[in-house]
């Protein structure tokens, strides 16, 4: 799944989740059926998955997110491309984010 | 930064409170009563008013204000709504004010008696799902018990044809069961059918010990609830029927939560408050005494919740007779005494409530923390009582044998 993840697209927050941030928690909460693996969870996301969370605005390449948080995190961008693109995998698959562009 | 192998989101039951790492915020439940009215008429009911009634509906909020309320609550770091009444399920704009919600990404619980359920809700509730299960209230296993309990001769079909869309369109809910003269023969029979249920979750829960009108609005209806009202003993026994469960539930609860709460009247305040029909803020919905009810035309729901809610949650008994006796009872906590069902009872928010009393003492008796007779608040040595009840096992004893919960809380036996 990791593999279709394209650095150069776009990603944004799926219209089929509402995404709220509450006490400084991301809680992403499916809003039709089919998110996810259960009919009844909430997601929340740890401290890797809120940064990146926070600038899929569904304009930007993936690629410049890696970058932004690069150098915000002054971290190597490889380790950080790494987990990016592991997220969106993972969200992609639960159909929390999707492509936008 | 890097996270490699793990994963980033974690799932999280829509059922669980714990969400919260650090802070918890201000408003984490609202409890929204959508109408009074309700299409049955059940003879123990503390609330329902006539479908028919239309000088109740043109006082109801509107779902325009109901959304407006929706929409600060969310603004608060509110995560589940509940929706009752009377029968929510009334309104014709229900869907309207549901999808409201679910788009807030709030959860919503939905308290009906399924007579009302169609296969467009089915359907909806299916592909835009509440993330709880709903509660379904069941009252009878025929129409002719069903009819005793309700006094609507249509509910019965209705309602089972109600539960048969939601299996079908398979929508998760659990029932809820009641126990009154006309039912109480039919417990094994409720059960039987309830694990033929396909979203069934555990063993049922019942109403059995009845509140009074809260709005304290017919005396005659209270004098037949009070009539309707299951002995001490009688509960006890019915609780018991599945075996040790509940003892050992209540053994663990009360090993817990025993303490003197003396003049303190509000334990269970949290984060969560309730609206009723017309928009007024109420700390909890059974609770309609003035001094505890905020106009929200007066002030916002987050004023509500910031300010009025503390002060509420401050207040203290004065009558002598409550200082007495459940300011020193142990087993307060396990009591369902509570300022909503003394202003029920009473007309006040802190007078002893004797049939409350006297179902908690047979709990006691049950669980040897009182002999036959004895009174809790005068019980000196209650710490070694409990000391000798919280014996190690007594936890994992609990989570294997289930019991009957009738409700919900910390306490399974608060209504």
């Amino acid at each position: 799944m990791e593999n279709l993840i394209d650095l150069d697209s776009a990603y944004g927050p799926s219209e089929d989740v509402v995404a709220r941030e509450i006490e400084g928690e991301i809680i992403i909460v499916p809003l039709v059926s089919g998110i996810g693996d259960m009919e009844d969870e909430l997601y929340t996301l740890n401290e890797t998955g809120r940064a990146v969370w926070l600038r899929l605005d569904g304009l930007r390449p993936l690629r410049a997110v890696v970058s932004e948080l690069a150098v915000e995190f002054d971290a190597p961008a490889d380790r950080i491309e790494e987990d990016v693109v592991g997220l969106l995998g993972e969200l992609v698959r639960r159909k929390m984010v999707v492509r936008k562009g | 930064m890097s996270q490699a192998g793990k994963s980033f989101a974690r799932r999280v039951p829509a059922a669980r409170a714990g969400l919260w790492k650090t802070g918890r915020p201000l408003l984490a439940r609202l409890d929204i009563e959508l109408t009074e009215r309700c299409n049955n008429d059940c003879v123990h009911c503390s609330i329902n008013l006539p479908a028919g009634d239309d000088a109740a509906r043109r006082r109801e909020m509107s779902a325009t204000g109901i959304k407006s309320i929706l929409e600060e609550a969310a603004s608060l770091g509110c995560l589940s709504v509940r929706f009752t009444g009377g029968e929510p399920l009334l309104r014709d704009d229900f869907e309207d004010i549901y999808l409201a919600a679910r788009r807030l990404g709030l959860k919503v619980r939905i308290f009906t008696n399924a007579t009302k359920i169609t296969p467009r809700l089915a359907a909806l509730l299916k592909s835009v799902p509440p993330l709880e299960k709903l509660e379904v209230s069941v009252y009878g296993m025929t129409a002719e018990s069903g009819l005793a309990v309700t006094r609507n001769p249509r509910s019965f079909e209705a309602a089972r044809r109600g539960i048969g869309l939601l299996v079908e369109h398979g929508v998760p809910f659990v029932v809820k069961g009641v126990v009154l003269p006309s039912t109480v023969n039919e417990m094994d029979r409720f059960e039987a059918w309830v694990r033929e249920l396909p979203s069934r979750d555990g063993r049922p829960s019942y109403a059995m010990l009845f509140d009074l009108r809260s709005r304290r609005d017919d005396e005659a209806k209270n004098g037949r609830i009070r009539g309707l009202r299951i002995g001490p003993r009688d509960y006890v026994r019915l609780a018991s029927r599945w075996g040790e469960g509940h003892a050992l539930e209540l053994r663990a609860f009360v090993a817990r939560s025993a303490g003197l709460r003396g003049d303190r009247l509000f334990t269970c305040l949290a984060d969560a408050g309730s609206i009723d029909a017309y928009g007024r803020f109420q700390v909890c919905l059974p609770l309609r005494h003035p001094d505890t009810v905020h106009d929200l035309k007066a002030g916002s729901l987050k004023d509500a919740v910031g300010k009025f809610l503390p002060k509420v949650r401050d207040m203290r008994a004065a009558n002598p007779a409550y200082l007495e006796r459940c300011g020193r009872c142990f087993l307060k906590d396990l009591c369902l005494q509570c300022p909503a069902k003394s202003w029920a009872e009473h007309g006040t928010l802190d007078t002893p409530l004797e049939y409350f009393c006297a179902v908690t003492h047979a709990q006691g008796v049950l669980i040897g923390v009182l002999a036959e007779g004895e009174t809790a608040w005068t019980v000196a040595d209650w710490p070694a009582r409990i000391e000798r009840l919280a014996s190690p096992g007594d936890h994992e004893r609990r989570a294997q044998a289930g019991g009957p919960a009738e409700c919900g809380g910390d306490n399974p036996w608060k209504t």
